[in-house]
């Protein structure tokens, strides 16, 4: 199993993202006020400066907006990856993530931008946050 | 040009020589630049009353440096943006000189980066230290600090038909630079570069991808180093041992990761019209940029956001070898050999400046003949993140 870092607490900003990530949610933040949509999650809407901002359940799927492959890291917690794909994922919702694209063959060849990928929770080795990666659907 | 304010100018510069500084501190390399620097302008260290500091040194900020040379200063600006700082605080420096509040400003950069082994590129989240907002969304996905600046050069090229062996064309002019520059062909000796000759667009991409797109070639050094620049008021450059070069315009700007942003266009593309309106110059005027050359795209994505081409055209405006020095096309491109093959000890942006000076002087070792103006655009953070961009145009007295 992969043992990436984990999201480390307190910090209120991500912590309900993540707890939604140990029930199986990708959550994200919509605007009471202006209905703004809002990710990386914080306290204020960047829209309207308001403060009322509720959480929200993505569907899960979205599309490749960019993405690399690494191919050197010197962070241990990467290195048993081999050659990985970290990509931007445009969400349906309209919320840009960071995250990977897993389950191709070969993420030198096998990933597009604009290819269509559905969220899934990868468990961890250690750590209680298991982490939304996307596979092509 | 009539109508250009000349209020503040740069009149002493220094780069420190080496890239590999094992037992010297960067308080020490900063205080070193300083002093040469203050020697190359003719003014006195007693003369300082403005010090910008990024607090890359040991602490304390400005009150640090400060201490460190036992100034009293009446302004201190700790802007820290990263790579661009110098370029902010320039800005800075120009505006509190305007205002009255300040004669003679010294800047100061130090850095052991290489000595320390300090994985910049191929570092990323840690997942250690203070959590914090940004961490807990990207450490768990080990994006590389060449993998964000890739992201933006995979987008560019499916948005734009930009190809590798584009980009390649400014590792190729740039090294050429360098190869000129002793200090740079020292660098590259010193931190042990494979070949310190010239490259061609076929070198470039036959060495290995880092992080796709981006190959070891388009990637810029880890290295020691640092400098200083001593900024004064007219008044005071009047004088200075050298001629001063002006300061004409100046802008900065932040860009981030944004829902439904678009990753090709950085915060130069906000920074840049700022300063050209203030310099009342346009972009192809320019006889030279300096843009802070971190990876290859960082550069191609800058020249079109500083108006030199549209959005889009890089892949055509970088033909028949417009970047080097003896080019007749404009701009000359970081001609002191870049962060790709002369230095980058973690935030360059003062080298910029530097070399901009050397050639609106006639010292550069790859001089543009009769040059009149320049533009020193720093980077700062994460090109497809959270970034700044500083503009910086400077004149020829
Ligand atoms: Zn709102």
């Amino acid at each position: 199993m992969p043992n990436r870092p984990q999201p480390r607490f307190p910090e209120p900003n991500s912590q309900p993202f993540w707890e939604g990530a140990k029930r199986g949610e990708l959550l994200y933040q919509q605007c009471n006020s202006c209905s703004g949509v809002v990710f990386y999650p914080r306290l204020i809407c960047t829209h309207c400066g308001g403060l009322d901002l509720a959480w929200k359940q993505s569907q899960g799927e979205g599309t490749v907006y960019t993405y690399s492959v690494v191919r050197q890291n010197r962070n241990p917690a990467f290195s048993d990856l081999g050659a990985y794909a970290v990509a931007y994922i445009d969400l349906d919702e309209g919320f840009r993530m960071m995250s990977n694209v897993v389950g191709v063959a070969d993420p030198t060849k096998d990933i597009a931008i604009g290819q269509r990928v559905r969220v899934e929770f990868e468990k961890q080795d250690s750590g209680d946050y298991p982490v939304p990666v996307f596979r092509p659907i | 040009m009539a109508n250009q304010a000349r209020d503040a100018a740069i009149v002493g510069i220094h780069e420190y020589p080496l890239r590999v500084a094992p037992g010297r501190s960067a308080m020490q390399i900063k205080a070193e630049s300083i002093s040469k620097a203050l020697e190359d302008s003719g003014l006195k260290l007693t003369d300082v009353d403005a010090i910008y500091d990024t607090n890359e040194g040991e602490g304390g900020g400005g009150l640090g440096m400060a201490h460190y040379l036992n100034l009293k200063p009446t302004v201190i600006d700790t802007t820290q943006v990263g790579g661009s700082s110098y370029e902010f605080q320039t800005a800075h420096a120009l505006r509190d000189i305007r205002a009255g509040k300040a004669n003679v400003a010294i800047l100061s950069y130090g850095s052991v980066a290489a000595s320390n082994r300090t994985p910049i590129g191929t570092g990323g989240g840690t997942g250690m230290g203070a959590p914090n907002w940004q961490g807990n969304m990207e450490d768990p996905f080990g994006q590389t600090l060449i993998a964000n600046y890739a992201m933006v050069a995979h987008r560019h090229m499916h948005q734009y038909g930009t190809r590798a062996e584009d980009l390649a064309e400014i590792s190729v002019s740039t090294r050429l630079h360098a190869t000129r520059n002793p200090e740079a062909v020292r660098a590259m000796q010193d931190l042990q570069f494979m070949a310190t000759g010239e490259i061609t667009v076929q070198d470039v991409l036959d060495s290995r991808v880092i992080a796709d797109p981006l190959h070891l070639l388009e990637c810029c050094m880890v290295s020691d180093g640092g400098g200083a620049l001593v900024i004064a008021s007219a008044a005071a450059a009047r004088g200075a041992k050298k001629k001063p070069v002006w300061i004409i315009g100046t802008g900065e700007a932040t860009k981030y990761r944004e829902n439904g942003g678009d990753i090709t266009v950085s915060a130069g593309a906000q920074s840049a019209p700022i300063a050209f309106g203030e310099a009342q110059v346009r972009p192809e005027e320019l006889d030279l940029a300096m843009i802070y050359d971190s990876f290859t795209i960082t550069v191609a994505t800058i020249l079109e956001d500083l108006g030199f081409c549209k959005k889009g055209d890089y892949k055509d405006f970088a033909k028949n070898n417009r970047f080097r020095f003896d080019s007749a096309l404009k701009p000359a491109l970081n001609t002191d050999g870049g962060g790709l093959s002369s230095n980058h000890p973690g935030m360059r942006g003062l080298f910029l400046l530097l070399e901009s000076v050397r050639q609106l002087r006639g010292e550069s070792t790859s001089q543009v003949a009769n040059a009149q103006l320049a533009i020193a655009h720093g980077n700062g953070g994460f090109l497809g993140g959270n970034h700044t961009g500083g503009s910086i145009i400077l004149a020829r007295d």
